[in-house]
């Protein structure tokens, strides 16, 4: 077909840029050394907790906690994303932006290329990228399982929600790209953006209105915790879909624009 | 005939700055158009709305029958495009790079190696191909953005200023590589190069302004600008030879450029050069030399733009 043809080579070409640039292997390598730091140190916590643990003969509650899911993976899921945060603007922030700036924008904007390809294709690519690096991290998780029983089942929900976490972060780094020609603008704004969304679950004090309800729905936290606890549930599945669709769909429209905005 | 490149009343402002003001223009199925003008003339805004690249404020441009605005995307598929400054990827290798282009074009498969070679060859590439694009010269890069034009052989070119940057031996290869486009592709290039325009193409369109002051064939404009205007050499007084060249039937004005030379410019179009000859001889003057005037694209070009400027500054 040569329309998937097109979507194949706009890929190809975005994960080529990925892999020519000192960016993706900088981010790579902080994401693991920091993904690898908290891994050890919570597997380190964990077996100090534990110890303890059975030789007190705690009750039966703090118990139930001791389990790899939750004193290993379920912080380590919160700080990666955290990381994610500062990270994945550090990956998008090129991918519009400087197409626009270099004026190769204006090759790739004149072949015949729908906007919705040229954009999966961006986002595909930095996607590949991302999933790139949490592959990397499933090797703590194989290492963690030759030594005590994991719950692969809440394992697998958690990096389901760290795919779709990161993903709805591309889509947003990728719109804040659309805006501008400036990198570092472009930077800014994703991370900016993403920070609000993160914190806006914090304002508590709107209390339990429908504001209040309304505000933690779009919070991002809100919908990531549960994935970490290992819980999939439809609710949340259609916020990070809906969430990706949206900005990606802002982005096209952001690209549409320059056939009118004369 | 089938009209590959239609502009009707395009008309673009960049906020207050009017570019390109209401001009119309067609282009025929496998004609080359060369298009004039001066800096910041509206050249390369017509060329990227024609292109999809920018939207016009208002009026139609049309690429194979499609709207370059509403119907960009199939417009496009008929479309090789080399924008004025040629930006690529810089962190893509040739190769890597006209196999993007060749695969966003939708060639099919089977035939992008080909194809690739095909477009190397003619741009002179071959030892370029592993290279990475910001190793290029920019003599290098210029032939790189020809050649990603021509892949998936268009039917409709535009070019901005295809041969800008090239050596001297470049510059002809590229030329007979476009002439040779002639008939079966559709081209429409801007340039600043004179000689280039009489060379390669069928018409001019000499735009100013943002508005088209000139558009038919390099001869024809050069001959409408002489007017049948005859160069003579003549051994003699000058107010005598002047006053007896006034005198013959037809003539318009007579203007002595000094060292004997005299331009005679007829008014109706009749060829005057054996009743000149006649008239002197008779007169006893010695006649060196008799010829019919010739403009060059440079004469016609200067001339209708300036006449322009003097007309909008009046």
């Amino acid at each position: 077909m040569k329309t998937s043809c097109g979507l194949a080579a706009l890929l190809r070409k975005e994960l080529t840029i990925y892999f020519a640039s000192p960016i993706f292997y900088l981010t790579g390598f902080f994401f693991l050394v920091l993904a690898g730091y908290f891994f050890y140190a919570n597997t380190v916590y964990y077996g100090i907790v534990s110890l303890q643990a059975a030789q007190q003969a705690s009750d039966p509650q703090v118990a139930a906690q001791l389990n790899p899911t939750m004193m290993v993976f379920r912080p380590l899921f919160a700080v990666l994303a955290i990381i994610l945060l500062f990270l994945v603007p550090l990956l998008t922030m090129r991918l519009l932006a400087e197409e626009k700036r270099s004026g190769t924008a204006e090759l790739l904007f004149t072949y015949p290329l729908s906007d919705w390809f040229i954009i999966l294709g961006k986002f595909g690519a930095a996607l590949l990228v991302f999933l790139i690096f949490l592959a990397f991290t499933v090797s703590y998780s194989i290492a963690l399982g030759f030594m005590t029983r994991l719950d692969w089942g809440a394992l697998s929900a958690g990096y389901l929600g760290l795919t779709l976490l990161g993903a709805a972060f591309l889509a947003l780094g990728l719109f804040a790209s659309s805006l501008t020609e400036n990198q570092i603008i472009a930077g800014v704004v994703a991370f900016a953006l993403l920070l609000l969304f993160w914190i806006i679950g914090w304002v508590q004090e709107l209390g339990a209105g429908p504001l209040g309800l309304a505000v933690q729905y779009l919070s991002l936290l809100e919908h990531y915790e549960n994935f970490t606890k290992g819980v999939v549930t439809t609710r949340d599945l259609v916020y990070w879909g809906s969430f990706i669709f949206f900005f990606l769909f802002l982005t096209k429209r952001q690209l549409e624009s320059r056939h009118w905005r004369a | 005939m089938e009209m590959m490149i239609e502009v009707q009343d395009l008309t673009k402002y960049y906020g207050p700055l009017l570019a390109v003001n209401r001009i119309n223009f067609e282009v025929a199925a496998g004609e080359i158009v060369g298009f004039l003008g001066p800096n910041g003339a509206g050249k390369t805004s017509t060329l990227k709305i024609l292109a999809g690249f920018l939207p016009p404020t208002s009026g139609i441009a049309r690429i194979n029958g499609y709207d370059c605005v509403r119907q960009s995307l199939e417009g496009r598929r008929s479309l090789g495009y080399l924008p004025e400054n040629v930006a690529i990827y810089p962190d893509l290798t040739v190769g890597q790079f006209l196999k993007f282009a060749a695969q966003a074009k939708g060639v099919e498969a089977k035939d992008q190696t080909g194809e690739i070679r095909r477009v190397i060859a003619a741009c002179g590439l071959e030892e370029m191909n592993g290279k990475l694009v910001k190793a290029l010269s920019k003599g290098f890069r210029q032939r790189l953005g020809l050649a990603q034009a021509l892949l998936h052989q268009p039917p409709v070119l535009i070019l901005d200023e295809p041969t800008i940057g090239l050596d001297p031996s470049q510059i002809v290869e590229i030329r007979s590589l476009i002439k040779n486009l002639e008939g079966s592709h559709t081209v429409i290039l801007s340039t600043h190069i004179l000689p280039e325009v009489s060379q390669l193409c069928h018409r001019v369109i000499i735009i100013n302004r943002g508005q088209i002051v000139a558009s038919d064939t390099p001869e024809n404009l050069a001959r409408q600008m002489g007017r049948g205007a005859i160069s003579v050499t003549v051994k003699g007084p000058e107010a005598q030879v002047t006053a007896a060249l006034q005198r013959l039937p037809g003539v318009g004005r007579v203007e002595s450029c000094g060292e004997g030379r005299f331009l005679v410019e007829g008014g109706n179009g009749l060829d005057l050069r054996p009743e000149l000859a006649r008239l002197l001889v008779q007169q006893g003057f010695d006649l060196l030399e008799l010829k019919t005037q010739e403009f060059t694209l440079e004469d016609v070009f200067l001339n209708l733009v300036t006449e322009e400027e003097t007309e909008a500054e009046s």
